[in-house]
């Protein structure tokens, strides 16, 4: 209940930062004008028009990152399980990718389902990879599959736009991971997907809770297998399709977000699952709120911070935990 | 130490070979595959030299090469073509002794520089040249005097020490290695995307041919540097090889015959860093080559563990042979690195899938 409360105002006041700071100067007195009574001021403008749709955008896209994080470190049973890390993210990223630059699809709805379809193959993978072992794969099997996949891919995307210049202009600032210059509908279009995958991982969390137990155990238990790992597998699917198709590939969330709330509440996933959701939509707002500050006039892309502030936390674990020999 | 030798020698059934003080056991299986990796390279290269806007005959690519051949035809092969192909062989056997060295001392199959961190610091410093030079300040300015491949060496280097230092702790543990380097390897790519983002549109193309590891345009200036490293380093690798055969044997073991296990550890792989770090410095970061061929030469040759000799001959057959492909089959200006990759990612998800086996079998 504690968590819950301060996840909430965690949020809460990453959202007031996010609708505050911005390269675009405003005071609190301004952005209060802009909610309540707006007018079409400059300062309306730019606080209705970009910076409340950055800010869902960059809430949902973490709520998704983080619960796939959950599902994907549950189904493993692997603490370094990440939708970034395991290539899934690059799945899909390579398949929107392929989509826009090879067929010419420029429509979200024409190119979001690449995303689940590459989402889906990656995810295949990893998971198909860890049913061939009867304990789970390693971390580091995992983690150097994920490696393998994603440098595959992107050595096959560099591949595709190295030779055309307007392509390879548009990958390198989507390949970044960021929220700005998305638009409301945009978020809109991607919110049912997003919804859909919420609800699965719901759905799937009295299964996660009793395969954490192993296969065997679970099974005993009365666990149907097979349909919780396809449950599960379509939850990421939506989840980090959806993410990565409207704000490029965001690394570590899934990765942190549900460390840090199974230090604050355990591991039972019903917990699990909405405050890893809340988590994530936290780091996500803050490292954008950061992203802005930093770099003065220019931004830090959401990606790329989170990428450089969460390689150490990763490396602390690894560290910490006599996790490398599971 | 005759009696010791001696003793291989009856115990290994093998004959010894000596010359002073230097002594190895003669395997003739090893040679073979060395050979014929040679010849093979040479054919390829012959091939890869001949191909172009001006095509030149295998045959004639050799007369050249031995010195005859019309003064045209020279001065193609010699001073336009050979580099490409020498430049690509040496970056070739950089890296699989590298690899073969890696993977030695981590004795495990998936431990490679790639995954050190060394392929991706090299990047950072290169794309810090390329996009912020004349503009970030004086440590960018000294990297840009230094001139690319040296800030690239200079990278792989910092990056590698920085993953041997965080993956420390009371001895190296191989799966704390790959996982600090993953780590490391994450942090360096996301500041490698934000210099993509910030460079204007040409640097931008230029980051990302070079970030792929290409061998077009190289001339004798990168085939000089990476040909020092090599005889420079390849020796003095081959020599300390016999530590290898002791870490194999577990560290107790090793520390049983007297040797200085973490010590031996570091300067085996202080050795292979450099290599690779060279290797990228000449032709951008060409992955999985260092990873996959100790791993083919080992099957091949049939040892313990990778041998350095026949995974230089692999590596340099691997990457000639990957840049014939991209330049003829893939066609246009595809570098060499996307070759490498292609092959090279699926084998190892092929490597992981049979380890996984193995264990829970």
């Amino acid at each position: 209940m504690l968590a819950l409360v301060l996840g909430l105002g965690a949020l809460a006041l990453v959202v007031v930062l996010s609708v505050a700071v911005g390269a675009a100067p405003t005071t609190p007195a301004e952005v209060w004008h802009a909610l309540f009574s707006p007018t079409g001021s400059p300062t309306d403008i730019v606080v209705r028009e970009l910076r409340l749709p950055r800010t869902l955008l960059g809430a949902v896209v973490g709520a998704a990152l983080g619960v796939a994080g959950v599902l994907m470190q549950g189904h493993t049973r692997n603490p370094l399980a990440d939708p970034g890390l395991l290539g899934i993210s690059g799945g899909a990223a390579f398949c929107v990718v392929l989509s826009t630059t090879v067929l010419g699809v420029s429509d979200v709805y024409g190119y979001i389902w690449f995303a689940f379809a590459g989402a889906a193959l990656a995810a295949l993978l990893v998971f198909t990879l860890g049913a061939a072992s009867r304990g789970g794969p390693t971390p580091v099997t995992l983690a150097l599959a994920g490696l393998a996949v994603s440098e595959l891919l992107l050595a096959i995307t560099s591949g595709m736009v190295l030779g055309d210049g307007p392509s390879l202009d548009a990958y390198r600032f989507w390949a970044a991971g960021a929220l700005d210059d998305r638009g409301a509908d945009l978020t809109f279009q991607v919110l049912p997907f997003m919804v859909l995958g919420l609800v699965l991982a719901a759905a799937n969390t009295r299964a996660l809770d009793v395969l954490a137990l192993g296969e065997d155990s679970a099974r005993g238990l009365g666990q149907n297998i097979t349909r919780a790992r396809v449950v599960g597998l379509t939850a990421v699917t939506l989840l980090t399709g959806a993410a990565v198709a409207v704000s490029g590939p965001i690394g570590f969330v899934g990765l942190v977000a549900p460390h840090v709330v199974r230090s604050l509440v355990g591991p039972a996933h019903g917990r699990l699952v909405p405050l890893a959701a809340l988590v994530g939509a936290v780091l996500v707002l803050a490292a954008d709120v950061v992203g802005r500050v930093v770099v003065r006039p220019a931004e830090l892309a959401v990606g790329i911070l989170l990428g450089i502030v969460g390689a150490p936390f990763f490396i602390a674990m690894v560290r910490r935990r006599r996790m490398v020999r599971l | 130490m005759t009696t010791t030798e001696e003793r291989t020698r009856e115990v290994a059934g093998r004959r010894a070979m000596r010359m002073g003080p230097v002594s190895a056991v003669w395997r003739p299986r090893t040679a073979a595959v060395v050979i014929a990796a040679l010849v093979l390279l040479v054919l390829l290269g012959a091939v890869s030299i001949g191909r172009g806007e001006y095509p030149i005959a295998v045959g004639d690519v050799l007369r050249v090469l031995v010195g005859g051949g019309s003064r045209g035809e020279t001065f193609v092969v010699n001073q336009l073509r050979l580099p490409r192909v020498l430049c690509g062989a040496l970056v070739g056997a950089a890296l699989g002794v590298a690899g073969a060295l890696t993977q030695g001392v981590a004795r495990n199959p998936l431990v490679s520089p790639d995954v050190l961190g060394v392929t991706d610091g090299a990047g950072v410093a290169a794309l810090l040249v390329i996009v912020l030079a004349g503009s970030g300040g004086t440590a960018v300015g000294l990297l840009a005097a230094v001139g690319l491949p040296v800030a690239a060496l200079i990278g792989g280097l910092l990056a590698a020490a920085l993953v041997v230092v965080l993956a420390y702790r009371q001895g190296l543990d191989a799966f704390r290695f790959i996982l600090v380097g993953l780590g490391i390897s994450v942090a360096l790519v996301s500041v490698t995307s934000w210099l993509l983002v910030i460079a204007n549109v040409q640097q931008a193309g230029l980051a990302l041919i070079w970030l792929r590891g290409s061998l077009n345009a190289r001339g004798w200036e990168h085939v000089i540097p990476i040909a020092v490293v090599l005889v420079l380093v390849l020796p003095v690798a081959i020599a300390l090889a016999f530590r290898l055969d002791a870490l194999d044997l577990g560290d107790d073991a090793a520390r049983g015959l007297g040797e200085r296990v973490d010590r031996s550890r570091v300067l085996l792989l202080g050795l292979a860093v450099v290599l690779a770090a060279s290797a990228t410095a000449a032709a951008g970061p060409i992955r999985f080559v260092a990873l996959v061929v100790p791993q083919v030469a080992v099957r091949l040759t049939g040892g313990s563990r990778p041998p350095l000799l026949a995974s230089a001959c692999a590596g340099a057959l691997l990457v000639v042979a990957g840049d014939l492909v991209a330049r003829t089959v893939l066609g246009g200006e595809v570098p060499v690195g996307v070759v490498t990759v292609v092959l090279g990612a699926p084998y190892l998800l092929y490597l992981l899938v049979r380890r996984t086996r193995k264990d829970s079998a």
